[in-house]
């Protein structure tokens, strides 16, 4: 509860100069988003469990363009707001962000690689917590393709085609979802078919995963999400040298037309 | 402007799963699941996720209905209650009771089932009552 206080006071300050600071608030024993708009409200404001709120900023915003916000941002969720504002989803010119670093023990559930803002903040509340490390990932890396493939395929045997992972990203904000287009998906096929649905949904994840790990938080079959997508961010990586949410100004491989060799 | 999150159980089935609504300037504009709740644990089902879609739906029923012939009309509550009321009368003379039957629901509260078991047995005076959990 260390970081609450400060929080509290970080909030506070902003609450004249803005219409709103998106925080988590907890009443009735939990805790969800909310949009602080008057200090008495304070009282309830909640550090944890974290929820997608760059989700939340883009709902408000696309009402009220014209709103001036302030959001309480995590590492992961700085890296995501930087990602929907290159594909015009979020308006930063119009929202001041709050940083908070998550506690060790934060990175360590969500095996986070940078528990902590930094680009278009430094972390007003808490402290840098250590790397961590994936070790599934890297369990994975070890395996061949065919052992890879299995592995994920008794994995995705428990799918119960809820769509959570995609309803709990933030960075799925597509109006028309390939998911949902019979060409590709065949309704009522549950659990959906191996590796079409999965692999669509890998795939569209490419330059903008971030890492938050909200797929995997929201799966009822409890599938390591956060670890297929890191693997896919490697490969990113390595192919292109682009990190989703590292950078303001670096623009995403798959919006870029494409070299052409002379 | 407004955004909040009304804390309610899922409309669908009778499990309990608790998620938010997600509610900006007095609409309902989406669902989120409830991180630690002992039941849902955070995650929801499909129709979980979808709870929140028929509640300002334009095919939604908010007025109700009686069939004339092949058609509906719309009518006021009172005239709807009054004349499931003359029907179930009726019915309860002759043929009796056990010509009818009712289905409860999982969508209802706890509270609601246990007052639509008590109205079959007690006033319509048959034990023909099931609910929907068992189709």
């Amino acid at each position: 509860m260390k970081r609450r206080e400060p929080l509290r006071k970080a909030i506070e300050g902003l609450l004249d100069d803005v219409e709103g600071v998106l925080a988590l608030r907890r009443t009735s024993g939990h805790v969800a988003p909310h949009l602080f708009c008057d200090s008495g409200e304070l009282d309830e404001l909640a550090v944890s469990p974290k929820y997608p709120l760059p989700g939340t900023l883009r709902l408000i915003q696309a009402e009220h363009p014209e709103a001036q916000l302030a959001i309480v941002c995590r590492g992961c969720e700085e890296r995501g707001l930087i990602e929907m504002a290159k594909r015009n989803q979020v308006n930063l010119d119009r929202v001041v962000v709050i940083g908070l670093a998550c506690t060790a023990e934060e990175a360590e559930e969500c095996r986070c690689a940078k528990p902590y803002p930094s680009v278009l903040v430094d972390a007003h509340v808490g402290e840098r917590a250590e790397p961590v490390v994936d070790k599934l990932a890297d369990e994975l890396r070890q395996k061949d393709v065919s052992e890879r493939f299995e592995f994920w395929r008794q994995q995705f045997d428990r799918c119960i085609k809820c769509y959570g992972c995609r309803n709990a990203c933030p960075q799925c904000f597509c109006p028309e979802c390939t998911l949902e287009e019979g060409l590709w998906v065949e309704r009522g096929e549950v659990p959906p078919a191996y590796p079409t649905f999965h692999l669509i949904r890998a795939m569209h994840t490419v330059g903008k995963c971030v890492g938050c790990r909200e797929c995997e938080l929201s799966c009822p079959a409890g599938i390591p999400l956060t670890t297929l997508y890191a693997l896919i961010r490697q490969e990113v990586r390595e192919m292109f040298g682009y990190e989703p949410g590292a950078d303001l100004e670096e623009q995403p491989p798959l919006v870029l037309p494409a070299e052409v060799e002379s | 402007m407004e955004y909040r999150n009304v804390l309610t159980i899922c409309p669908y089935c009778g499990t309990g799963c608790a998620l938010y609504l997600q509610v900006l300037d007095g609409k309902v504009a989406g669902t989120l699941p409830v991180k630690g709740h002992h039941v849902s644990e955070g995650t929801l089902c499909i129709k979980g996720w979808n709870a929140h879609g028929f509640i300002h739906h334009p095919d939604r029923l908010t007025k109700p209905l009686i069939r004339e012939k092949d058609s509906f009309r719309e009518a006021s509550w009172d005239e709807a209650y009054d004349l499931i009321a003359s029907k179930l009368s009726a019915l309860k003379g002759q043929p009796g009771p056990d010509s009818m039957a009712v289905l409860s629901s999982a969508k209802c509260t706890n509270e609601e089932n246990y007052l639509l078991q008590k109205f079959t047995r007690a006033v319509l005076g048959t034990n023909n009552v099931d609910h929907c959990a068992r189709l």
